[in-house]
């Protein structure tokens, strides 16, 4: 019950687990994606999905997020069942996502990107009535938010017009902006140039210090530098799971990604 | 003090825009002063004609420019508004801002629903919807009794705004529709410029990244679909009570894509690209009649040369040239 019972208790489910799956699965008019997943998240901690393409890893964030609904299983949020929410709703709640494909709001000035992810805090935004003015509370913050990674020189050009990394790098700044408490990445670093890929991978560590990260990545080596968990997922389903050591060493992980092409 | 900050602003990496942009006051202003002399020089009728349906295309460009969301089905706001209006001032004997707004909510609620089921489809099956549901209406307006069949409802008096104001002369009349497509178009802008208007560009350029940020977009899409349909609502009553006319033309399929066409000829996405694309259909429209079918035919090639020379619309381009937002 208390905090110290669950410290002594690491196994059984209490508040150091944030996000949770049972039986997660995801069918596809016949074909089968996702198939009964089980995913326990550490809080604090940066975890890990990988596998060969096709595996299923964007469908699972995809049903932890709410974009798809599952088929069969349950998702559980900071001990809220959240199977029925809204992919909305799962924002809300502190669980903030980021897509394979950069998402900026290309038209929108760097800033104004930012902007939106902060004018979240005065909730709903239906008031056509007033200025755009009254946003301009939220440019300071924002600023100092694009400052941080580093975009401070194109604050305000079309975001649509940077290079692939810093549509990255704002896209982080603006998933920032909303303080979430768990960040889903899907494949941050794809398309990445080598340089960039050193960037990003110190901002992930820097903003993990106080919260949890899920990411699903194929570079191999900032797998091994970043988590601390790694979940192996292969045709839908939980291959392997442990440390990267203890991961990389498993038979069929090796297997897998050899018989998918990857070295 | 004045070029000490000039050159303050200057030094900085960027300037910070605040506010309305300059060059809009100024172009609004210059238009203004050109609509006010406009009737002097011009057919009253065929100006109030361009005003209405550069509201009609401004309307339109709200849903299409700013919320991303395609409607081929718009004809219908425009002449069910346009069919109450007209029946509102005829048959009910209404003052003409009374029918007017009646045509408005008329416009309004066939929004709310046809909205709530078109925003559940995206692209084109949007498109297909909202086309889908226009031709419904067209097919009631063929049917019903109050609309009056292939004659529409004509010799709809046009009355006292307010009980007072002859509205019989044209001149009077211009003045009146020219207060009402100002204050709309205003409207428009503060939209566009609004907190809502930051959400409604946000959704149009990644929807699934407003979702994720914890937008729940469908609201936006249905809150802006419903204003849409009741500004090309507006459009559509003003315009049966300057012709005192309303007819299946209004509500026919080629006047959703007239519109669409405007707009896009205009610029979608522009403040001031739908007036300028419905004032040039429109004269083109006045100045080839006397081609008859032609003018169709006119008119789609144009349209095709204008996609293929500028994507942007005219004022799409012009403000690419100017590289400032117009
Ligand atoms: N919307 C969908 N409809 C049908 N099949 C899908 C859909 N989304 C993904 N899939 C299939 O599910 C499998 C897993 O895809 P995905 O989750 O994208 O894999 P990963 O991200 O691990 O590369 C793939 O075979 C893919 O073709
Ligand atoms: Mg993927």
């Amino acid at each position: 019950m208390s905090e110290a019972s669950n410290q002594t208790q690491p196994g059984a489910a209490g508040s150091d687990i944030i996000l949770s799956a049972r039986g997660l699965t995801k069918r596809f008019a016949g074909f089968v994606a996702v198939n009964g997943v089980d995913l326990d998240i550490r809080r604090g901690t940066i975890h890990a999905l990988i596998g060969p393409n096709g595996a299923g890893k964007t469908t699972c964030f995809n049903l932890l997020t709410k974009f798809l609904q599952p088929s069969a299983g349950t998702i559980t949020l900071n001990g809220q069942d959240i199977t029925r929410q809204s992919a909305a709703d799962i924002s809300r709640l502190g669980l903030v996502r980021s897509f394979q494909i950069s998402a900026v709001f290309p038209q929108l000035t760097v800033l104004e990107n930012v902007r939106i992810a902060l004018q979240r805090r005065r909730g709903d935004s239906f008031d056509f009535w007033r200025p755009q003015k009254v946003l301009s509370a939220f440019d300071d913050e924002a600023a100092a938010r694009v400052n941080e990674v580093g975009l401070s020189r194109h604050l305000h050009e079309p975001a649509g017009e940077l290079s692939y990394g810093r549509k990255r790098a704002l896209e982080i700044a603006t998933t920032l902006a909303l303080e979430p408490e768990m960040l889903l990445l899907d494949e941050p670093m794809a398309g990445m140039a080598q340089a960039d890929v050193g960037l990003i991978s110190a901002l992930i560590r820097k903003i993990s210090a106080n919260r949890t990260i899920l990411m699903v990545e194929h570079n191999l080596s900032v797998v091994a530098d970043l988590s601390d968990h790694i979940t192996v997922l292969a045709r839908g389903q939980v291959l392997a799971e442990g440390t990267y050591a203890q991961v990389s060493k498993d038979e069929r992980v090796v297997e897998a990604y050899i018989g998918a092409g990857h070295a | 003090m004045t070029t000490q900050s000039e050159t303050g602003l200057v030094a900085a990496p960027a300037a910070r825009p605040v506010g309305t942009p300059r060059h809009h006051v100024i172009i609004f202003f210059v238009l203004l002063a050109l609509l006010l002399i406009a009737p002097f020089v011009l057919y009253p009728v065929f100006v109030m004609k361009v005003l209405c349906f550069a509201l009609f295309a401004s309307a339109l460009n709200l849903l299409l420019g700013f919320g991303g969301l395609l409607s081929f089905g718009h004809a219908a706001f425009f002449g069910s508004a346009s069919y109450v209006a007209a029946h509102a001032a005829k048959v009910w004997g209404l003052n003409p801002e009374i029918a007017i707004l009646l045509g408005v909510g008329a416009a309004a609620l066939l929004g709310l629903g046809i909205g709530a089921l078109a925003i559940r489809r995206q692209g084109i099956y949007f498109a297909m919807v909202t086309l889908a549901f226009a031709q419904m209406v067209y097919f009631i307006a063929v049917q019903a009794p109050f609309t009056g069949g292939e004659d529409g409802i004509q010799a709809v008096p046009r009355g006292r705004l307010f009980g007072v104001i002859d509205l019989s002369s044209d001149f009077t009349l211009y003045f009146v529709v020219l207060t009402i497509v100002v204050a709309a178009l205003l409207g428009i802008y503060r939209i566009i410029h609004s907190p809502f208007g930051q959400v409604l560009k946000a959704i149009r350029d990644n929807e699934p990244r407003s979702i994720s940020l914890g937008y729940k977009v469908d609201r936006y899409k249905l809150a802006v679909f419903v204003m849409s349909a009741s500004l090309a609502g507006l459009a559509g009553a003003t315009k049966a009570i300057v012709f005192q006319l309303s007819s299946l033309t209004d509500v026919y399929w080629s006047m959703s894509g007239e519109v669409v066409l405007m707009t896009l000829l205009g610029g979608m996405g522009t403040v001031f690209g739908p007036l300028v694309g419905a004032a040039v259909i429109i004269t083109m429209e006045n100045y080839l009649a006397g081609f008859g079918a032609w003018v169709t035919v006119i008119q789609g090639v144009i349209f095709v040369a204008s996609v293929m020379l500028f994507r942007e619309g005219i004022i799409g381009v012009i403000a690419k040239w100017l590289k400032k937002p117009l």
